[in-house]
C-alpha cells in the first residue's frame, strides 16, 4: 500500500500528469507508468460534433475516459447517503485493437458508499479484450466484474435513462434505478471543457438531472433510499499542464432546481485554473470564468498523514452565489491503489442543497 | 575458663542422634562447651566419641537435634542454608583433614580465594599471612607440587585470610609427621595469637593438645 | 557479581588444568551442534525453496478452481465467474523447452492476480506494461537465468518454432519457473483462450454460488498449507532429521562422559568451596552459568562447522532432490537469523541436557560425605540393574512401535527406541561377557584382568555406547544402501528394455521419425509409448502405456501377478499397478482401481504389481492401445526402440542429424541406466557422509573418553608395577583390555545393524517411499566395518596407552606417596 502510495505522490510531484483531464490523476499515471505525452493518440480539439448513443460507448483512440456516476440519498428516516459508482478506462498503447489479452485497454472500477458515520469503497481492476470489463454503447452497459451499470428498457439516448447501477464491496452494496427526464448537458465549449491556460483540454459532458431510486446495504442492513445523481463522462489524450499538483471538484444540485459544476486546478506558481457552469432546470447552461470563481478551502482534516480541506467557502459574484460547502463525512477517503477524496456535501449561504466534493493531490 | 574476654564460640546442651540400622544412636548428649576470642582449645575423644560430629555442628555443615550453637551474638539454628554458608565464609575459618585446597587452583588463588569470595580481602594482611606461613617461594605452584606440611600450612592461610572469628581445625596434621606436625601446629597458634580469633581444634594426640590453652576431651557424648 | 565471578573463576580453573576433559566437551558439542545444524541448513534451504515454489503465483497456498478432469478450460469462465463476484485470476500452466531442458511455463494475468499470491509486475509498479505487452517477458529467477547463461534481457532460444520473450529476473521466484502474461502463454503453449486453473483472491464480497456460474464443469482445490513437494519430500528430509538427530545423540553423549568425570573430579572442589561459604543455590547457579557459557562457545564454533557441512553436501541433496522429485535447490547456501539462533539454543539445550545429572547430584551434594572421586563405580551394580531395567522398557516400546505404529515417525521411533535400548542394555551384556571371562580365568593376572576390565565398564561405558550406536547404525545403513544399489540396478535392467529411447517434440515428428525408423533395417521393433496424468484420492498418479510386445513380457519385472497378466492387459480392463500405489491405496491382485478420465471413470483390474523404484508418484501400467482410447489428447511423443547394441551409435547420429535430437529427447539404454544410477547414488552420498561424520564422532568420544579415564588408571596399576610387571606389559595389557571390549561392542553391533537394516528396509523405506526391498546381508562389507571400528578402537586407545609405556616411575611411585 504504501509502495502505492508513494508512486502516486511521486507523480503529483512529477507534475507530468494528465491530471487536468484526469479524475484520479494518480491512475493514468500509474497506469501508463511514463510521461504522457499524447503521441499517438487522438488530440481533443474544439468543435467536435457529440454522436448518441456513440459517444456513451468507449473512445480507445484516446488515452483515457471515464463513466462516472455520483448520488445524493436519503431514506425514509431522512439520514443522507452517498454513493459512487466509477468505471475508468486507459489505452496504455496507441494503435489498432488488438485482440485477446493483448488488448491495450487497462479499466479500473472504484465503488464507494458514505454515511455520516461510515465510508466504504472497493477497487476493481481489469485488461480489456477479454470481457472482464467494457463499455457498450448499445444496448448500453458499463461493467466491471459484477459492478454494472445498464440501460433498462426504453432508455433514450439523449437522456442516458433510464438506467440501473449496482456494486458491491466486502461490507457494503448498493443498486439503484436512475430516472432522467432532461437530455445531457454538454460541459465548457459545446463539450470541449478546458483545462489550462496552455490549451490542455478533454470532451466533457454530464448528466446532473438523475432521480435515483433504490437501496444501500451497509453491513448486510438494507435501506431503501432516493436522491439526485449526476453522471459525468469525460475523455482525453493529452496530459496535464506541467506545475499543477492537484485539484478541487464539485457538483452541486441546488435546492432551488439549478446544477452547478465547479473545478479548480491547482498550481505550483498560485495561479489556480477555476471553470464552472451554471446550468439551469431547463438545460440552459452559462460558463464561469476562473477570475469569478472564489473557492477558499477551510477546515483541514488530518487522512493518512494528509491535510485535506474538507469544507470550503464557494463564491461567484456574477451569480450573487456565496455557500459554505459541509462533508458528510469528512473521512470520506478512497484509500484505493490511488488514493484521493470523494464524498458527498450539504452546502448553505445563499443558496443551499447537496453535492459530490472530489480532491486530488493532497 | 578465661573471663573478661569475648565469648566468640559458646555450644549449650547441644544433642545429635544418627539413625542407623534402624537403631537411635546418640552421638552428642548435652555438649557445653564456650571458646573466647583469642582461646586455643584442644578437642579431643576417642574414635567415634563425636569429635568431628560436634566440629561439623559448629561449622554450620550439619544440624543439631537440639541445645544452642552461638557464634558471637548469631545463633546458628535462627540461619537458613544461605544464612550459614555466608557465616563459614565471612567469619569462619576451616581446616580439615580432606578438601582442604582446590587441586586446580595456584597457592596464591588458594590462599585468597574465600576472602574474595567473602569480599574483604585484605592485600597486607595477605602479604603477612604469606610471610609468617613461608608460602613466599610457592605461591605460582598447585597444590600436587607441594609437601602435606606446605598444603596443610596453605590451607591455615587460607582460613585465616577472612580473619574469621573463630577458626575451626579437624585434626589438621592427620596426615604430617611429627616434626612437620609441630611445626604446622606452632604457626597455626601464632597466628590465631595474631589475629585474636578463637581456636578450637579436634585430635586425637594428647601430645599436640597438650600444647594449647586448653583441653577438652569428649567421651559419650558428653564434655568431660 | 564479584562473587560470582571469583566463584566461576574457581570452577574454570579445572579445566585449565585439565584441558583434555575441556576439549572433550568442547569437542562433544560442536560435534553435536554441527551435525545437527548442518542438517537443519539442509532442510531449511531446501524448504524456502519449496515455500518459494509453492507461493509462486498459486501453488497449492492458494485456493483454486480447476477443470473436472484435470484438463485446462476456456476463459470464458474466468470472465463468468468475475462478473459473478468472484475475485478470480486465471494462470495457464506447461512445460516449455529450452536448450534441451525443460521448464515449467507459468502464464498469469498480474491485474487480477490476488496481491496475497505473488510478488508480480501489478498496477502501480513499474514493469507491468513491458509485462502485459508483446513480446512480454519471461520472468526466472536469478539460478535458472545463470543456468542458461544468457543475460538479462535476451530471448532464449526455443526448440520450436515460437519466438520466445526477453528474460528478466525476479528474486522471489523458484527455480526452473518461467512466469509470462496469460497472453503470451496461451501463445507459446499453442493453447488460445484456455487457462488451467483460477486462483481464488480472498477478497469478501457477495459470491453467485459456483454451480450457478460454472455447472459442474470446474472444482475448488481448499487452499493446502503444504505443497506437494513438501509431502513428496517430507520422507527425504524426515532421514536427514534422524541422522542430524542420531549425530545430536552420539555428540551428547562424549558432553554427558565429559561433563560427568568433570564433575566428579571436581567433588573436592565443590565441597571445599561449599565448605568455604558458598551456598548450594549460588554455586548451582554458577555450575549453570558456568555450563552456557561453554555451551555459548561451542555452539558458535558447531554452527560453523554446521554451516560448512552443510555447504559441503548441499550440491548432493540437491541433485537428489531434483533427480528423485524434481524439487529445485539453489546451490548456495542461505541462512536466516533463525538458524543460527537456533543452533546456540540447541547447543545450550544439548549441554543442559547431558549435565542433568550430573547438575542434579550438584544440588543434592552434601558438604559432609567422604570425598571418593569414584564413588560412581562403587554403585555399579546397583546402576546396571536400572539401566538394564530402563533398557528393556525402551525395548518394549519399541516392540509397541513395530506392533501399532503406521506411519513414517513410528518407524523412526521404533528405530530410535531400538537404538537406545541397545546402548542403554550394552554395560549390562558386557558385564556379563566380562564375568564369563573372570569365572572362567585361571592365571591371577587372567583374573586381574577380567576384574579391572569390570571395574572400569561404567568409566567406558558412554564411550562404548557411542560406538555401538555409530557402529550399529553404519551396519544398517550401508546394508540397506548395499541392497538397493543391487536390487536397483537388476530392477533397472528388466525396466529399461528397449535399447534406445526417443521423446520427439510433437506428434507429426514422432509420425516422421516412426516412418523413417521402419525403413531401417536394425530397427528390430518400434514400441510406443505415452503417458497420462491423472489424480487418485487426490493424489498425483501417472498412467502409462506399454506396448504389447515381448520386450516388456520378457523382462518386465513383476513382484506380483496373475498368470495371463499380459493378455488381461491386451483387453483394457486391467493394469499393473506399482508398489507404491497398492501400499498406498491398499490394493491387491483381483482389486478393482478407478481412474479418473476425461470421458468418465476407466475401471481396472489389478492383475500384476511392480517395483518403481524412485518414482514419488503412483503409476499404472495399461495396454498402450487402451491408453490412448481412454486418453485421446495425450502426445505420442515416446518410443522405445529395439536395435542391436552395435548398431545403436550410429542410429543414434543418425537420428540426430535427421530429426535434431539431442541429448535431453534422445538417450540410449546405458545412458539413461548411469543417469538413474547417478540420481541414487547421490541421494545415499548424504546419507553415507552423515554416517561417516557420526562414526567419526563415536571415534572422538572412545578416544577421550579412553584419555580422560587414562590419569585415573594409575592407582589401578601402581600396585601391579610395584609387583614386577614392567610398564611395557601394562601398557599391553591395557590395549588388550580396550581392544577386547572394543570388539565385543563391535561383535554386538553387528546383529544390532542388521536389526536396523531390517528397520530401514522392512519399516522405514516401506513408509517413506511405499516400496520394499528384499533383504540381503553382505558379509564382506560387514567384516570390512569391522576393521574399521577395530582400527579407530585401536587408534584411540594407542594414545593413553603409550603415555603409560612412556610413564616415568616417578609418576607410579607417587601413587604410594600420596597414600599416606
Amino acid at each position: 500500500m504504501n509502495d502505492r502510495l508513494r508512486i502516486s505522490r511521486r507523480g503529483f510531484a512529477g507534475g507530468a500528469l494528465v491530471l487536468a483531464v484526469s479524475r484520479t490523476p494518480g491512475f493514468a499515471q500509474g497506469f501508463a507508468g511514463l510521461g504522457m505525452s499524447g503521441e499517438g493518440f487522438a488530440p481533443v480539439v474544439p468543435g467536435k460534433t457529440f454522436a448518441f448513443p456513440a459517444d456513451h460507448g468507449p473512445h480507445p483512440d484516446y488515452r483515457i475516459e471515464w463513466w462516472y456516476l455520483t448520488a445524493n440519498l436519503v431514506d425514509s428516516a431522512g439520514t443522507a447517503y452517498g454513493a459512487q459508482w466509477t468505471l475508468f478506462r486507459q489505452t496504455t498503447r496507441p494503435g489498432p485493437q488488438q485482440e485477446g489479452w493483448a488488448n491495450q485497454q487497462l479499466w479500473m472500477g472504484h465503488a464507494a458508499v458514505t454515511r455520516a458515520d461510515a465510508h466504504r469503497y472497493s477497487e476493481a481492476f481489469a485488461r480489456g479484450g477479454v470481457g472482464q470489463a467494457g463499455v457498450e454503447a448499445t444496448p448500453y452497459r458499463a461493467w466491471i466484474d459484477s459492478w454494472q451499470m445498464r440501460g433498462l428498457d426504453g432508455m433514450r439516448e439523449n437522456t442516458l435513462a433510464p438506467l440501473e447501477l449496482s456494486a458491491s464491496g466486502a461490507d457494503f452494496a448498493y443498486a439503484l434505478r436512475l430516472d432522467a427526464d432532461h437530455a445531457v448537458v454538454l460541459q465548457g465549449e459545446a463539450g470541449y471543457s478546458r483545462k489550462s491556460e496552455r490549451g490542455q483540454a478533454s470532451y466533457y459532458f454530464s448528466q446532473p438531472y438523475f432521480r435515483a431510486t433504490g437501496s444501500i446495504t451497509i453491513d448486510d442492513r438494507p435501506v431503501e433510499v432516493t436522491g439526485q445523481a449526476w453522471m459525468d463522462r469525460e475523455w482525453s489524450s493529452q496530459p496535464l499542464a506541467s506545475g499543477q499538483t492537484g485539484w478541487d471538484w464539485l457538483s452541486l444540485h441546488l435546492n432551488s432546481g439549478e446544477k452547478l459544476m465547479l473545478f479548480r486546478l491547482r498550481q505550483n506558481d498560485g495561479h489556480h485554473y477555476a471553470s464552472g457552469n451554471w446550468i439551469l432546470p431547463d438545460g440552459k447552461t452559462r460558463q464561469i470564468a476562473s477570475a469569478d470563481i472564489t473557492m477558499t478551502p477551510k477546515t483541514l482534516t488530518g487522512i493518512e498523514g494528509r491535510k485535506i480541506p474538507t469544507t470550503w467557502d464557494i463564491a461567484i459574484p456574477s451569480l450573487n452565489l456565496a455557500i459554505s460547502c459541509v462533508p458528510l463525512n469528512a473521512n470520506s477517503w478512497m484509500g484505493t491503489s490511488f488514493p484521493y477524496w470523494e464524498g458527498p456535501i450539504g452546502f448553505a449561504g445563499s443558496h443551499g442543497g447537496v453535492g459530490y466534493l472530489e480532491m486530488t493531490g493532497y | 575458663m578465661t573471663t573478661g574476654k569475648q565469648i566468640v564460640l559458646s555450644v549449650r546442651n547441644l544433642t545429635k542422634a544418627y539413625r542407623s540400622a534402624g537403631e537411635q544412636i546418640a552421638v552428642l548428649r548435652g555438649v557445653n562447651l564456650s571458646v573466647a576470642a583469642g582461646e586455643r582449645v584442644a578437642l579431643t575423644g576417642e574414635s567415634g566419641s563425636g569429635k568431628s560430629t560436634l566440629l561439623h555442628l559448629i561449622a554450620g555443615l550439619d544440624r543439631a537435634d537440639a541445645g544452642e550453637i552461638r557464634l558471637a551474638d548469631t545463633s546458628l539454628s535462627d540461619l537458613g542454608e544461605a544464612g550459614l554458608a555466608a557465616m563459614r565464609r565471612d567469619r569462619l575459618g576451616l581446616v580439615f583433614q580432606q578438601f582442604n585446597l582446590i587441586p586446580s587452583l595456584n597457592v596464591r588463588d588458594n590462599l585468597v580465594f574465600q576472602s574474595r569470595i567473602a569480599g574483604c580481602h585484605d592485600a597486607a594482611w595477605h602479604a603477612e599471612l604469606v610471610e609468617r606461613l613461608g608460602l613466599g617461594g610457592l605461591l605460582d605452584r598447585y597444590p600436587e607440587q607441594l609437601s602435606g606440611g606446605q598444603q596443610q600450612r596453605v590451607a591455615i592461610g587460607r582460613a585465616l585470610e577472612v580473619k574469621p572469628l573463630l577458626l575451626l581445625a579437624d585434626e589438621p596434621t592427620g596426615n604430617l609427621d611429627e616434626a612437620t606436625a609441630d611445626d604446622v601446629l606452632a604457626l597455626a597458634r601464632d597466628l590465631v595469637a595474631r589475629t585474636g580469633c578463637g581456636f578450637l581444634m579436634v585430635t586425637h594426640s594428647a601430645r599436640l593438645a597438650a600444647t594449647l590453652d586448653r583441653h577438652v576431651n569428649l567421651s559419650a557424648g558428653l564434655i568431660t | 557479581m564479584n562473587r560470582i565471578l571469583w566463584i566461576l573463576a574457581v570452577l574454570l580453573s579445572h579445566w585449565r588444568r585439565h584441558p583434555m576433559q575441556l576439549a572433550t566437551l568442547l569437542i562433544g558439542l560442536i560435534s553435536a551442534t554441527a551435525l545437527w545444524s548442518g542438517v537443519q541448513a539442509l532442510n531449511q534451504q531446501a524448504r524456502s525453496s519449496y515455500d518459494r515454489a509453492a507461493a509462486t503465483f498459486g501453488g497449492a497456498r492458494t485456493a483454486a478452481l480447476v477443470g473436472r478432469s484435470g484438463a485446462t478450460f476456456p476463459q470464458q469462465l474466468f470472465v463468468d465467474l468475475r462478473r459473478a463476484g468472484w475475485p478470480v485470476s486465471p494462470v495457464l500452466e506447461g512445460r516449455i523447452q529450452i536448450g534441451g531442458r525443460s521448464f515449467r511455463l507459468l502464464g498469469i494475468e498480474p491485474v487480477t492476480l490476488p496481491a496475497e499470491v505473488g510478488n508480480a509486475p501489478a498496477i502501480g509498479r513499474a514493469g507491468l506494461q513491458s509485462f502485459v505487452t508483446p513480446p512480454g517477458e519471461i520472468l526466472v529467477s536469478p539460478e535458472t537465468l545463470s543456468e542458461l547463461g544468457l543475460p538479462e534481457g535476451a530471448s532464449p532460444p526455443a526448440s520450436g518454432s515460437a519466438v520466445l520473450p526477453p528474460l528478466r529476473v525476479a528474486a522471489q521466484l523458484a527455480p526452473g519457473i518461467m512466469v509470462v502474461d496469460i497472453g503470451i502463454a496461451q501463445r507459446l503453449l499453442k493453447l488460445p483462450g484456455q487457462v488451467s486453473r483460477l486462483l481464488i483472491g480472498k477478497a469478501g464480497g457477495h459470491r453467485v454460488p459456483l454451480e450457478n456460474v460454472t455447472g459442474d464443469k470446474l472444482h475448488l482445490i481448499a487452499p493446502d498449507a503444504e505443497s506437494d513437494l513438501e509431502r513428496l519430500t517430507d520422507s527425504f528430509h524426515l532421514n536427514l532429521t534422524a541422522f542430524g538427530m542420531l549425530s545430536f545423540f552420539v555428540g551428547l553423549f562424549i558432553v554427558n562422559s565429559a561433563i560427568g568425570l568433570a564433575f566428579e573430579q571436581r567433588l573436592p572442589m565443590l565441597r571445599t568451596l561449599r565448605a568455604c561459604g558458598v551456598s548450594a543455590r549460588m554455586l548451582n547457579t554458577v555450575l549453570v552459568v558456568e555450563l552456557i557459557s561453554l555451551a555459548l562457545v561451542a555452539g558458535l564454533v558447531g554452527l560453523v562447522c554446521g554451516y560448512l557441512i552443510a555447504a559441503a553436501l548441499l550440491p548432493d541433496v540437491a541433485a537428489s532432490l531434483r533427480g528423485l522429485y524434481g524439487a529445485q535447490i539453489p546451490g548456495q547456501l542461505t541462512l536466516k537469523p533463525e538458524w543460527w539462533i537456533a543452533g546456540l539454543a540447541i547447543s545450550v539445550v544439548g549441554a543442559l541436557l547431558a549435565a542433568t545429572a550430573s547438575l542434579l547430584k550438584a544440588i543434592r551434594l552434601s558438604v559432609l560425605a567422604a570425598a571418593q572421586p569414584y564413588a560412581w563405580q562403587q554403585a555399579q551394580h546397583r546402576w546396571l540393574v536400572l539401566q538394564s531395567t530402563v533398557a528393556l522398557a525402551v525395548l518394549g516400546a519399541a516392540g509397541g512401535f513395530l506392533w501399532l505404529g503406521d506411519s513414517l515417525v513410528s518407524g523412526f521411533a521404533l528405530l530410535a527406541a531400538l537404538l537406545l535400548a541397545a546402548a542403554l542394555g550394552l554395560p549390562a551384556v558386557l558385564e556379563l561377557v566380562l564375568a564369563q571371562g573372570q569365572r572362567r580365568a585361571k592365571r591371577a593376572l587372567a583374573v586381574w584382568f577380567w576384574a579391572d576390565s569390570r571395574q572400569q565398564l561404567s568409566g567406558w561405558s558412554l564411550a562404548l555406547m557411542a560406538l555401538l550406536l555409530a557402529l550399529s547404525v553404519n551396519v544398517g545403513v550401508g546394508t540397506m544402501v548395499e541392497t538397493f544399489s543391487r536390487t536397483f540396478t537388476a530392477w533397472l535392467d528388466g525396466r529399461l528394455a528397449a535399447d534406445v529411447y526417443i521423446n520427439a517434440s510433437d506428434d507429426a515428428q514422432a509420425t516422421a521419425i516412426k516412418a523413417w525408423l521402419r525403413e531401417r533395417p536394425e530397427v528390430a521393433a518400434i514400441l510406443p509409448g505415452g503417458r497420462a496424468e491423472t489424480q487418485i484420492n487426490g493424489a498425483p498418479v501417472e498412467v502409462l502405456g506399454i506396448a504389447d510386445h515381448a520386450t516388456y513380457r520378457d523382462h518386465w519385472p513383476l513382484l506380483q501377478s496373475t498368470a495371463d497378466h499380459w493378455a488381461r492387459l491386451r483387453a483394457g480392463d486391467s493394469g499393473l499397478i506399482s508398489e507404491q500405489l497398492a501400499r498406498r491405496l491398499k490394493l491387491a491382485i483381483g482389486d478393482a482401481v478407478e481412474v479418473p478420465a476425461p470421458g468418465g471413470n476407466w475401471t481396472l483390474e489389478v492383475v500384476g504389481i511392480y517395483a518403481d523404484y524412485g518414482n514419488p508418484k503412483g503409476q499404472i501400467a495399461v495396454n498402450f492401445a487402451a491408453l490412448i482410447r481412454r486418453f485421446p489428447d495425450i502426445p505420442l511423443t515416446r518410443l522405445g526402440l529395439r536395435v542391436a547394441p552395435a548398431a545403436v551409435p550410429a542410429l543414434m547420429s543418425a537420428l540426430a542429424d535427421k530429426f535434431g535430437l539431442d541429448g535431453r529427447n534422445l538417450v540410449d539404454q546405458a545412458t539413461l541406466k548411469a543417469e538413474s544410477t547417478q540420481i541414487f547414488n547421490r541421494t545415499f552420498a548424504v546419507t553415507a557422509a552423515l554416517n561417516a561424520f557420526t562414526l567419526g564422532v563415536a571415534g572422538i568420544a572412545l578416544l577421550t573418553s579412553l584419555l580422560t579415564l587414562g590419569n585415573s588408571r594409575l592407582p589401578q596399576l601402581a600396585p601391579l608395577w610395584a609387583i614386577g610387571i614392567t610398564r611395557r606389559q601394562l601398557a599391553a595389557i591395557e590395549l588388550l583390555k580396550t581392544m577386547s571390549v572394543a570388539l565385543i561392542t563391535a561383535l554386538l553391533a553387528l546383529p544390532l545393524g542388521l536389526l536396523v537394516a531390517w528397520c530401514l528396509i522392512a519399516v522405514v523405506n516401506v513408509k517413506a517411499f511405499g516400496w520394499r526391498l528384499p533383504f540381503h546381508v553382505f558379509p564382506l562389507q560387514l567384516i570390512e566395518l569391522l576393521g574399521v571400528a577395530i582400527a579407530a578402537s585401536l587408534v584411540a586407545a594407542m594414545i593413553p596407552v603409550l603415555k603409560l609405556a612412556r610413564m616415568q616411575p616417578a609418576a607410579l611411585i607417587k601413587v604410594f606417596a600420596d597414600e599416606r
